[in-house]
């Protein structure tokens, strides 16, 4: 039973990895393709900062997903140690790399927009401080892999960093109501008054749901080639090769 | 759930919960640190050291901004409701400075109470809107003295 659990499902999950895959990316470049354009090109003006306030439509979904990135990873990390299920440690390090350069994505792109609206670059206020770190975690993860030879070892590893960074993201997202930052307080996650107007809202929320599902593709297409990796010296994989 | 994966389970629980602990005791401990800047009104009533660097968080008042002629000389007031700072910056502004806008300026103190501050950010709120939208809402609400985003968390 066990036997069929651990190497019945690898293969099985490699076969139907293939079509969801697919299936994320499709409608996640469409959407993300829609959001995107309709911030650049069709939003309205904002009142205050411009045209310059449009650089959010990649800011914010690559902020979201530097956040849902890592929090899936500690939940995957949990998994892995408890249960020592094999696809959870082959998402942790397959999701790593792509939440990573989505955190690089929103650190960078808020500096842009932060040179001409607040005067600088960088502030060491507590979000811009916290987000850093989370880039580090990120990191850390993909260095502490890298760094351990015995692929189950490093997962186990890279598990338990991932779950205590974690303790890093509500952190992030209460920064701006916990502490004075420079960063502005949440504007999407905000109930009551709406913070946003409609024009506005929809393509930011279409770029969010369309970015995240190209996450998921990315990942899944991470976790493929890590899961052919670790599964080489097995029989389903050398007959997947040797057939053409 | 077998016996070694409930070991496990409270294991690995435990660490968590204790480590979450400790980063909120640490947090908690350290708040004094994080915070960004300081109120004119906290200023006014002494609460600031003077003789050291700090940022001071406000709204610009209306027509308040004096520039020189000559050079980038630049000075204004910083108010929240119950007080206000004068002060003077030489520099460029960001695009976001104008009177009524929430500033935050880094610097110190001199002897005739004004503040000299070597930069000048200024931190915008969470709303996005035309300005059309922006028009109608300034007539159905007025202006705050201290609007939200700009106020201290204590």
């Amino acid at each position: 039973m066990l036997w069929l659990h651990r190497f019945g499902s690898l293969p099985y999950f490699y076969r139907i990895s293939r079509p969801i895959a697919l299936a994320l990316a499709v409608p996640g470049v469409l959407l993300a393709a829609y959001g995107v354009y309709g911030g650049l090109v069709e939003a309205p003006v904002d009142y205050q900062q411009g045209d310059a306030f449009r650089i959010l439509y990649i800011h914010v979904p690559s902020a979201w997903l530097s956040l849902f990135g890592y929090t899936s990873m500690a939940v995957a990390g949990f998994v892995a140690l408890v249960w020592r299920l094999k696809l959870a440690e082959i998402f942790l390090v397959a999701a790593a790399p792509v939440g990573a350069s989505f955190t690089f994505l929103a650190l960078v792109t808020g500096s842009i927009w932060g040179k001409p609206m607040w005067g600088t670059w960088w502030v060491w206020d507590a979000r811009l401080t916290s987000e850093l770190i989370l880039l580090f975690l990120y990191l850390g993860v993909i260095a502490l892999h890298n760094a351990i030879e015995s692929p189950r070892t490093a997962a186990r590893a890279c598990s338990l960093l991932a779950l205590v960074g974690v303790i890093n993201v509500p952190i992030i997202h209460y920064s701006v109501e916990w502490w004075n930052t420079l960063h502005q307080g949440p504007t999407v996650t905000r109930f009551g008054r709406p913070a946003m107007e409609m024009d506005m809202l929809v393509p930011l929320l279409c770029a969010a749901l369309g970015f995240t599902l190209i996450f998921g593709w990315l990942t899944l297409w991470g976790m493929r080639a890590q899961l052919l990796w670790r599964e080489r010296r097995s029989r389903w994989v050398k007959r997947l090769f040797s057939d053409g | 759930m077998t016996r070694t994966r409930r070991r496990r389970l409270m294991l690995v629980g435990g660490l968590f919960v204790g480590l979450a602990a400790a980063v909120a005791l640490a947090l908690t401990a350290f708040s004094e640190n994080i915070l960004y800047f300081y109120q004119p009104s906290e200023i006014a009533a002494g609460e600031v050291p003077t003789h050291t660097r700090f940022r001071i968080g406000g709204l610009v008042e209306n027509g308040s901004v004096e520039r020189n002629n000559d050079d980038l000389l630049v000075r204004f007031t910083l108010a929240d409701c119950e007080a206000s700072v004068p002060v003077q910056f030489k520099g460029t502004l960001p695009d976001l400075f104008r009177e009524g806008q929430g500033i935050v300026a880094y610097g110190a103190l001199n002897e005739s109470g004004q503040f000299v501050a070597d930069e000048v950010l200024a931190k915008h709120d969470e709303n996005y809107m035309s300005p059309d939208v922006a028009e109608a809402m300034k007539n159905q609400q007025g202006e705050s003295c201290m609007p939200t985003n700009m106020q201290a968390k204590r």
